[in-house]
Parts: C-alpha cells; structure tokens; sequence
C-alpha cells in the first residue's frame, strides 16, 4: 500500500480500508454536531456562574469600556455610511415611480429593523469578538488559563462571564446608536443633496416606522451580542498552540459570529413575522 | 530514609496506574509514584516525557485517561468542584514561562490569589504583596510594572511570589530555570530551596537543569518518552537521591545527567518506531 494509503486509512480512525467520501461526510457532521455541544455546555456554563456570582466592579468596567465605549466610533460611522448608501442607492428607483418622498419610510424601516442590528453586530463581531478570541487564545497558550485555575478560580466567570456581560448589555445602546446615525446619513443626503422635500420625508417616517420596530431591532441586537460574546470566547479557550492557533481563533471568532449573526437574523425574522401577523393580521403594506 | 529517598512525613500525593494519552498520543502510560509530606521530588527526563502534565494532573487542570490521582487519599479526578477550589488553594504552581497575567501589573498578579479568594482586607493584602515580592528578592518600585515589562528572571520571580501568596503546603515548579542565565538559574534554585525549607513544604520541581536537581531535591524521579519505551518497559526509568544519578544502572539516566547526544545524530530506523 502506498503511504498515502496507509495515512488515510490511519485517519479513519481504525484503518480497515480507504476513507471515502460517505466516511468524509460523517466524520465532518460529527465534528461539527460535538463542536455545537461543546459550546452548548460552555455558554450553559457561563450562564450558571451569572446566576451564582457576580463579577467584581474591578473587572467589568475595563471591559465594559473596551467593548462598549471603544466602539463607539466604528458603529457610529458604519450606521451614518449605511444610512446614506441607502438614500443613494434607492433614490432613481423610488423618483422613477414618483415616490422619492416615501424614501425616509423605506431608508428608516430598514435601519432600525434589520441593518443597524446587524451592521453594529457585524461591527462588534470585527472590532471585539476577534480581539476576544486572540487575548483569551494568548491567555490559553500561554498558559495563564491554567494559572486561573490553579489559583482556584474558574477562568469561564473571571474571563468569560464579564465579556458576555458586557456584549449583551452595550450592543442595544450601540445598535441605537448605529439606527440613529443612519437616520441622520439617509436624511441629509435625501434633504440636502438629492432635493427630497424635508416636511414630507420626515411624515412618511414617522406614519411607517413605529416604537415596536425599534425595539424589535434591539431584542434581535441582544441575541447578537449574546451570540458573539460566547462564540469568541469560546474559541479563544479552543484556540490552538501558537501565534497560527491564535490567529486561526481570531479569524473563526468572525466568521462563526457573523454566521450566527445572519442565522439567528433569519429566526427571529421569521418568529417575530408569525408573531406580529397572529396580533396583527389586517396590517397595511408599507406603500 | 525510603528507597525513594524521602526525608519525613507521610504520602500525601498518589499515582496509581494513571495513563493519559491526547488523541491518539499517549504520554503517561501506568504511572505509578507516591510523593510523601514534605519531600522536595524533581522530575527529570527529555521533552515531551509527560513531566509538565503529571504536574497538571496532579491539581487537576488535566484528567488522566485511565488510573488515579491520590490526595491525602482522595481521588482528585472524583472531587466536587468546591473541593477542587479548596485542594487548589493548597498548592501553588509556577508555571514554566511564569503566566502571569498580562492585563495586570505585578502587583495586582501578587494579590490576585488573596483579593479572589477575600481571605483578607486590601490592607493585609499590600502587606502580603510586599513581604513576598521581599521573599523572591524583587526590589520596591516592581510593583506598578506590567509583565511586558519585566526581564525573564524578574517574571519568574514574581510567578513565585503569586504562587506563594496563599502561603500554599505543597509547591509546583514547571521547568522554573528554563531560559535563564546561569546566576539567575542559581537565585531562582536558592529561592526554590528556601521555599522548600521555611515551613516544611512538599514539591515537585519538573526540570531539565542538574543544578536545580543537585541543590533542591531529595528524591529524583526520570520519565522517559513512550514513543521510545517498549510495550511492557516502564516509563520510570530511574527512582532514587539525586547522588545516585551518575551512577545509575539504567545508561539513559547516565546520558540525560551527562548531557550526551550518543546516538540521537543518527538517522532514525524501522526498529526506531514505537
């Protein structure tokens, strides 16, 4: 047998013939199905030790600061660029039919329901979940997570319960934050330099886009934070040995992020549409 | 004296037959080895013989695949998570490239075992801070430094310090002289003697370095790689005072002390496999 042969077939885990496609396939979904137990039980983890210990003032509000406060200006600029995107992107459409006052309905609605939660999300994923995943990998490799342990202290609620904390509670300021800097973007390039009428696009605003779309925008926000905060964290902790193992962290702290982002997007669109046609199943189309 | 070589006291820590492999590589396989009160053991043997992981088997940081960890008679691997705490609090550890915590400086990495644990006040707390970063020989004005900062031997001091800041029984070194110069590999010897001395503490001092060996141990114990031991070999190759080490029967031991290549250089054959 060649010697590649005989790696495969050590691969398999038992040998006993080549590895095939069906082999391949399987042993990816298990991989995959244990890696989401794995972060089940470490987010179920995390959770017990906010209901059993709170986290001492001296260690939140650094990291309060650093996640929260330090992103500021990234949502911020990201929200105001959306919002102004939007207004160009949308405006020939909308004037070809006569409708470019309506414009504010249509830039606002999508930035408080779905674009502000998702770009600050996305926004907060980049900017903090890698940084997360590549101070806890470092953490781990060199050995300080051990360090943690071995002085008696359980390194998910010193490192991982105030990040948790930290993402979930500042996320829906940031989403506002990013909601209210893309209604100014979309409204000054709508008023001031494509010529919208002022009066009219701030009255189909305010007729279309309602205090519930607001807060729908920032209960989805708050999945998100949860979900960054425990799937950075968590691969952080897994990271491998080395400068690679860190980075490979960091860049999967992203990807796995953003992938939860739009996921859990998609669900809670779909819950809160059968919810909101169950209490309200007369309501009127946007136009 | 045992045939072990210990000076007093009775077994506080058990191995009984503990394996542990990763994946598919096994590094312990059937180890047994008592550690009695108050002995200093250093463990000896090539990289990747499964010295740093016995320690961290021992305060449970790692599990072993199959086998038990006494101590004081209780298996550690069984011990609720509020004793596994308590049993930590009673060992300190330092680890081979200090760990410190890179976020904190020197002084908040000192006080972090006393401040997590609230056995006292913040103002018991600086004394305790000062007295041990005193104990290592740090001089005053370390104290707002931050790891980055700090020279190898200066890291490893204050590794100590932390580790000593819960006055622990039983003390852990991995590899502590592992990349010093010779006068700091010796300050950090003398300070390990020292710490073994005062009050009587058990240890366990992982290393390469004979000095280390020669100045603190009482007992040496020399593992050697699976992947070159045979089916049925023991992995303990050598069990015995550190005077005995020269002389050893085995002449694995007698290479490792001298430091000798022999015939490692060669090219590696068939019947070289595991």
């Amino acid at each position: 047998m060649a010697a590649g042969a005989i790696e495969v077939g050590d691969d398999a885990a038992g040998g006993g013939g080549g590895e095939t496609a069906v082999h391949r396939l399987g042993k990816l979904v298990f991989e995959r199905v244990a890696e989401i137990g794995d972060v089940s039980l470490f987010s179920l983890r995390a959770l017990g030790w906010i209901a059993r210990r709170r986290s001492r003032g001296s260690v939140l509000v650094p990291i309060f600061y650093a996640i929260g406060v330090r992103s500021v200006s990234v949502v911020a600029i990201t929200g105001t660029f959306i919002g102004m995107v939007l207004a160009v992107q949308t405006y020939h459409e909308f004037q070809a039919m006569g409708l470019e006052t309506k414009l504010g309905s249509v830039i606002n609605l999508s930035l408080v329901k779905e674009l502000g939660p998702v770009l600050a999300a996305t926004m907060l994923a980049g900017r903090v979940g890698s940084s997360m995943a590549a101070e806890l990998g470092t953490m781990r490799v060199t050995e300080q997570i051990d360090a943690l342990t071995a002085l008696g202290t359980d390194p998910i609620h010193h490192l991982v319960v105030p990040r948790f904390l930290a993402c979930l509670l500042l996320i829906p300021l940031l989403t506002l934050m990013a909601d209210f800097m893309g209604v100014i973007g979309g409204a000054v390039v709508c008023t001031q330099v494509l010529g919208i009428d002022s009066y009219a696009y701030w009255k189909h605003s305010r007729d279309f886009v309602e205090s519930i779309d607001i807060l729908v925008g920032v209960v989805k926000s708050l999945f998100f934070g949860a979900a960054i905060a425990l799937v950075s964290c968590h691969r952080g902790f897994k990271s491998g040995a080395g400068a690679e193992g860190v980075g490979k962290a960091a860049t999967e702290a992203f990807v796995f992020s953003f992938v939860g982002i739009l996921f859990l997007d998609f669900v809670l669109g779909l819950f809160w549409n059968t919810v909101y046609r169950l209490y309200w199943p007369h309501t009127p189309g946007l136009l | 004296m045992s045939a072990g070589g210990a000076t007093a006291g009775d077994d506080l820590i058990e191995f009984r037959d503990v394996s542990i492999q990763f994946r598919r590589h096994k590094v312990l396989r059937g180890l047994n080895l008592t550690i009695r009160r108050g002995q200093t053991l250093c463990v000896i043997g090539e990289s990747g013989c499964g010295k740093t992981v016995l320690l961290k088997l021992v305060v449970g940081l790692l599990k072993p695949t199959s086998g038990q960890i006494f101590f004081e008679g209780e298996d550690v691997a069984r011990m609720s998570a509020r004793a596994l705490v308590k049993l930590r609090l009673r060992f300190g550890f330092l680890f081979q490239m200090a760990a410190l915590f890179d976020s904190m400086d020197v002084y908040d990495n000192v006080a972090f075992g006393p401040r997590e644990h609230r056995i006292c006040g913040e103002d018991q707390i600086a004394g305790i801070v000062a007295r041990r970063l005193r104990d290592v020989g740090l001089p005053p004005g370390l104290e707002r430094k931050k790891p980055a900062e700090l020279s190898g031997g200066q890291r490893k001091r204050v590794g100590l310090a932390r580790a000593l800041a819960l006055d622990p029984e039983v003390m852990l070194y991995d590899e502590p002289t592992t990349g010093l110069d010779p006068i700091m590999t010796d300050v950090i010897n003398e300070l390990i003697l020292q710490t073994q001395r005062q009050g009587g503490k058990t240890g366990i001092v992982v290393t390469h370095e004979m000095r280390t060996v020669a100045k603190a141990a009482d007992r040496v114990v020399m593992l050697f790689p699976l992947a070159r031991v045979g089916r049925d070999d023991p992995q303990v190759i050598y069990d015995g005072p550190a005077a005995g080490l020269e002389d050893a029967a085995d002449p694995r031991v007698r290479q490792f002390v001298r430091g000798e290549a022999g015939d490692r250089l060669r090219e590696p054959t068939a019947a070289d496999a595991p």
